[in-house]
């Protein structure tokens, strides 16, 4: 038994996105990649762009993300989507660009590309799916990895003393001038990945407005390697990665900041990352 | 009939994440048979056509194997 055709008085209200290819996944039942490259693909169709979108593939998990997005793609060595999106940012500065990069990929061997394709500014849109751990190469420490949670590289949990604490990448971004929209999502129930989507779409609308780098880290699970069913593994966003990790916005163009009741505060969840992501905004606009 | 869902059942995995957000708890894992993958496909169960195409399964959906129709008005 496969899809079965509604009734004809039935009218779609979601259905496959355009953007998205039927080739079957290889990502683990349960694991939220899945719904990320869903949400980038349904903002890509609502924007009309899948002809002019160029998406650049990160090594991870998210390797063969090319095979999945109906649009055209690359694949970055190790770390360097970013050095790649600027490559093709600028020949083709009409092309909507993006790299979707893990947080092995992204915050470890290529902390320094992401750095400084922020701190030039490059036009280009990150989704930085953050989930605290390598997932490809069998569940490693990584720079996201919490203290205390156990990897196959720190069986005894990170340690404060031996590993240092996990690295908050949009916090450290929003610090840099050339950096224009820099928030964090998560995607651990449903208002978390509609409050993702928006993110997602207001990053591209930066990056076609040219104001500048826009990041969306985005919190996400790995039930294998964490060693969680699915729905526990969500549980585990929202209990143990979102207090580490706070939601919100940390940096957005100066209009959206100006107003008490900008979009982008009323976009942010909890009340403590509201105070964190203002706190930040604040000081890059007096700065 | 307000609403219904139809499951791409040889793209779902089985992870069952949609189940619980169903507000009438209409979805269920098919105990009864598998898919190529070898998993239980997840499948609606409405006898008394209560599912209102609310979306909340499809928003939480990792494959997007989840489409969603609601009933529109026929004029005659």
């Amino acid at each position: 038994m496969t899809v079965v055709a509604p009734e004809h008085a039935m009218t779609p209200v979601y259905e496959f996105p355009d953007s998205l290819t039927s080739v079957p996944t290889h990502y683990c039942p349960g694991c939220t990649h899945g719904i990320a490259h869903r949400l980038i693909a349904e903002v890509i169709d609502e924007l009309a762009a899948k002809e002019r979108t160029i998406g650049v593939a990160s090594v991870g998990c998210s390797v063969f993300a090319c095979r999945y997005f109906d649009v055209d793609f690359g694949q970055a060595p190790h770390g360097r989507a970013p050095a790649m999106a600027t490559g093709i940012k600028r020949v083709a500065p009409e092309a909507l660009v993006f790299t979707y990069q893990g947080d092995g990929d992204l915050a470890s061997i290529g902390a320094a590309e992401i750095l400084h394709a922020a701190v030039r500014g490059e036009n280009i849109t990150v989704f930085f799916i953050n989930n605290a751990i390598y997932g490809m190469t069998g569940g490693q420490m990584a720079p996201t990895t919490l203290v205390g949670q156990k990897t196959a590289s720190s069986p005894a949990g990170r340690s404060l003393v031996g590993q240092g604490a996990p690295l908050r990448v949009s916090e450290l971004l929003a610090q840099v001038d050339g950096a224009a929209f820099v928030v964090r999502r998560s995607l651990h129930d449903v208002v978390q990945i509609r409050r993702a989507k928006k993110a997602i779409r207001r990053a591209f609308e930066v990056q076609e407005q040219g104001l500048g780098f826009s990041m969306v880290e985005l919190l996400s699970s790995c039930p294998t390697n964490w060693g969680l069913k699915p729905d526990a593994a969500l549980d585990f966003i929202r209990d143990e990665m979102v207090p580490a990790f706070p939601l919100g916005d940390f940096k957005v163009p100066e209009a959206e900041t100006a107003g008490a009741a900008g979009a982008g505060t009323a976009d942010s969840s909890a009340a403590g990352a509201d105070a964190a992501g203002s706190a930040v905004a604040g000081r890059a606009r007096r700065g | 009939m307000k609403g219904t869902v139809t499951v791409d059942e040889p793209r779902c995995k089985g992870c069952a994440l949609c189940i619980p957000v169903c507000p009438k708890g209409l979805l269920r894992l098919a105990d009864a048979r598998f898919n190529a993958r070898g998993v239980h496909p997840v499948e609606l169960i409405d006898p008394s056509s209560e599912c209102t195409g609310c979306q909340l399964c499809a928003t939480m959906c990792p494959e997007a194997a989840i489409a969603v129709y609601r009933a529109v008005r026929v004029r005659a």
